[in-house]
């Protein structure tokens, strides 16, 4: 876990819980002793984005870089020089939560060059629950969209179907079931498995991928 | 259907195209875009149109338009958006064309910010436009409940010839949720007579227009939309008790506040302290008589009315009670949302100083 390159870029479906998956793993990192930061570069949802939680990130000494314009109701589409400083200052192992659509994954293509430079990992997180990734074909056209509006390339794919908290374990199989029919068409691993905790031991064994557990951070207000 | 998992925003989107919506006219604001956007993917594929206006005010004379011609027409926009409309709804409420208009609500006055508010309730549900008129204003609490009433709204417009407001806080367009698409109760509707659909030659033509050169006819054409608005009190006030039997204290909130109210709920009765919720469905028709019979209920001491705003539908509230009850109020504004703990000191404070 946590074996990926030093950039890592987190995409998917907006709606997918790529954020919710961002988050738990930056916290994974940090908790694993490295000197972390995490780029929220996403300029297309207004609301559940992770600089929403920037306190937490902080008290665990997490750095959080996002728009250069400070506040929640930023509506607008400013990203940070700031940004640069994880492409520069290789001391820092780093996460960037790109905004969920093609749209969104423009802003990161303005990083092009610096990802040119240096290898990285971008895992695609699938939600088999979300309207326009529910078969191979959608799927597949969002991953393809997601890498041209970026200009870069997936390199492994995340398993995050759910249901918010009416999650069942056939839901996540149901995923691993698209998943898995993903990866043999793109050839691309299916790194993790991703489940609530409550729900990681009733998990089958020997799944393709690991499994990752996660909390919820990215909480509703009544939540 | 299974459930599946979608963003408040377009869930509307996708149970209007389900309702048989085929033609949209929008402009962009935060935090509805995701409205138009689904609608301009979605409609093209379903044979309808999806039209970007060049401002608010063009949307809204489309939506006269499209209606007058007795197809199933929405627009959607937030806070500031609704303002520009506001001459165009009334204009549609006058010529009593059905149509329905989602607002997800922000924070305002003015330009306001783009996080959750419910600081529309008086425009919604008071007018906004000018003229004596109502909108069917509905409130819901969740997704599912966003996707199950918008397929209703067409109906309700349909049957009564009348412009159905959906309003949404920003936290119920851009929030996900499992959710079904289901159908709807299937209500008998009155055929288009009125639209302007061309007239082959066979009949007089018919005229869309809310101007009255005469006054008195102006006054008959407001006395039948009267009559009209009372059935449709009658016949279409929604609204949810939750815990009200044997509560000390009575909530009023609807949307958002709800889903954070009812936690609250549950946190006073681990403390022992009975409170329940009247959830307006519909804000207009506003559930009158459910918070009368509270107020006549024995157990409760007080309301409170709980919204994201300054405190708008506490009006309502006051108006059903009849000052039988005292009518208290918490609420947070311009994009900052209630806590459950904040909500229950509040309840607290309330029930102290009402013994």
């Amino acid at each position: 876990m946590f074996d990926e390159r030093r950039i890592r870029i987190i995409t998917g479906h907006y709606g997918s819980g790529k954020t919710e998956f961002a988050v738990n793993y930056t916290f994974g990192l940090a908790a694993a002793g490295f000197k972390t930061a995490i780029v929220d570069l996403d300029i297309v949802n207004p609301y559940f984005r992770s600089r929403q939680i920037e306190p937490l990130f902080e008290e665990k000494g997490i750095r959080v870089i996002s728009s250069s314009i400070k506040g929640l109701s930023g509506d607008i589409p400013a990203l940070s020089p700031e940004i640069n400083t994880v492409f520069h200052d290789k001391s820092y192992q780093a996460v960037l939560d790109v905004g969920g659509d093609k749209v969104g994954a423009t802003a990161l293509g303005r990083y092009h060059e610096s990802l040119d430079r240096e290898p990285y990992d971008m895992l695609f997180v699938l939600n088999a629950n979300r309207s326009f990734t529910q078969d191979l074909d959608g799927a597949i056209n969002y991953i393809r969209e997601i890498e041209h509006g970026s200009r870069q390339k997936v390199t492994a794919l995340v398993n995050n179907t759910h249901l918010c908290g009416e999650t069942t374990i056939d839901e996540i199989m149901k995923g691993q079931v698209l998943c898995e029919k993903v990866s043999d068409a793109l050839g691309l691993p299916i790194k993790y498995v991703v489940a609530h905790k409550s729900l990681v031991p009733k998990l089958p064994q020997n799944l393709k991928g690991e499994v990752f557990p996660i909390d919820i951070y990215m909480k509703k207000p009544w939540e | 259907m299974a459930k599946e998992l979608w963003k408040g925003n377009e869930a509307i989107a996708e149970a209007a195209i389900k309702a048989g919506c085929r033609y949209f006219f929008g402009y962009p604001i935060t935090p509805q875009n995701e409205i138009p956007e689904y609608m301009s993917l979605r409609l093209p594929q379903e044979g309808g149109v999806f039209l970007q206006a060049e401002s608010e005010v063009a949307a809204i004379n489309m939506v006269y338009g499209g209606a007058g011609s007795g197809a199933r027409v929405m627009t959607s926009s937030s806070s500031p958006g609704i303002s520009l409309k506001a001459e165009g709804i009334s204009y549609i409420a006058g010529a009593e064309l059905p149509c329905v208009i989602v607002n997800i609500v922000r924070g305002g006055p003015g330009l306001g910010g783009i996080q959750p508010a419910q600081s529309d309730y008086y425009q919604a549900t008071k007018g906004g436009g000018h003229g004596d008129y109502r909108l069917i204003v509905i409130a819901p609490s969740s997704v599912q409940e966003a996707v199950d009433l918008t397929q209703e709204a067409f109906d309700m417009a349909d049957q009564y010839r009348i412009p159905v407001m959906i309003m949404g806080d920003g936290m119920i367009g851009q929030m996900m949720e499992p959710v079904e698409f289901r159908p709807v109760a299937k209500r008998t509707l009155p055929e288009k007579t009125w639209a302007t659909v061309g007239t082959a030659g066979k009949r007089e033509p018919n005229i869309i227009n809310s101007l009255f050169i005469d006054p008195q006819e102006c006054e008959n054409h407001n006395i039948k939309l009267f009559k009209k608005y009372d059935e449709i009190t009658a016949n279409e006030t929604r609204v949810e008790n939750y815990n009200v039997e044997g509560a000390e204290i009575v909530f009023v909130a609807y949307g958002t506040t709800a889903r954070i109210v009812r936690n609250a709920i549950n946190k006073l009765a681990e403390e022992g302290i009975k409170a329940g919720m009247i959830r307006p469905i519909t804000l207009w028709p506003f559930p009158t008589e459910a918070i009368e019979a509270a107020a006549n209920q024995a157990s409760v001491k007080a309301f409170i009315s709980v919204e994201m705003s300054m405190g708008q539908m506490i009006d309502d509230v006051k108006i059903a009670s009849n000052g039988k009850k005292p009518v208290h109020f918490y609420g947070r504004t311009g994009g900052m949302i209630p806590t459950p703990a904040a909500i229950v000191e509040h309840a607290k404070k309330v029930l102290g100083g009402a013994k």
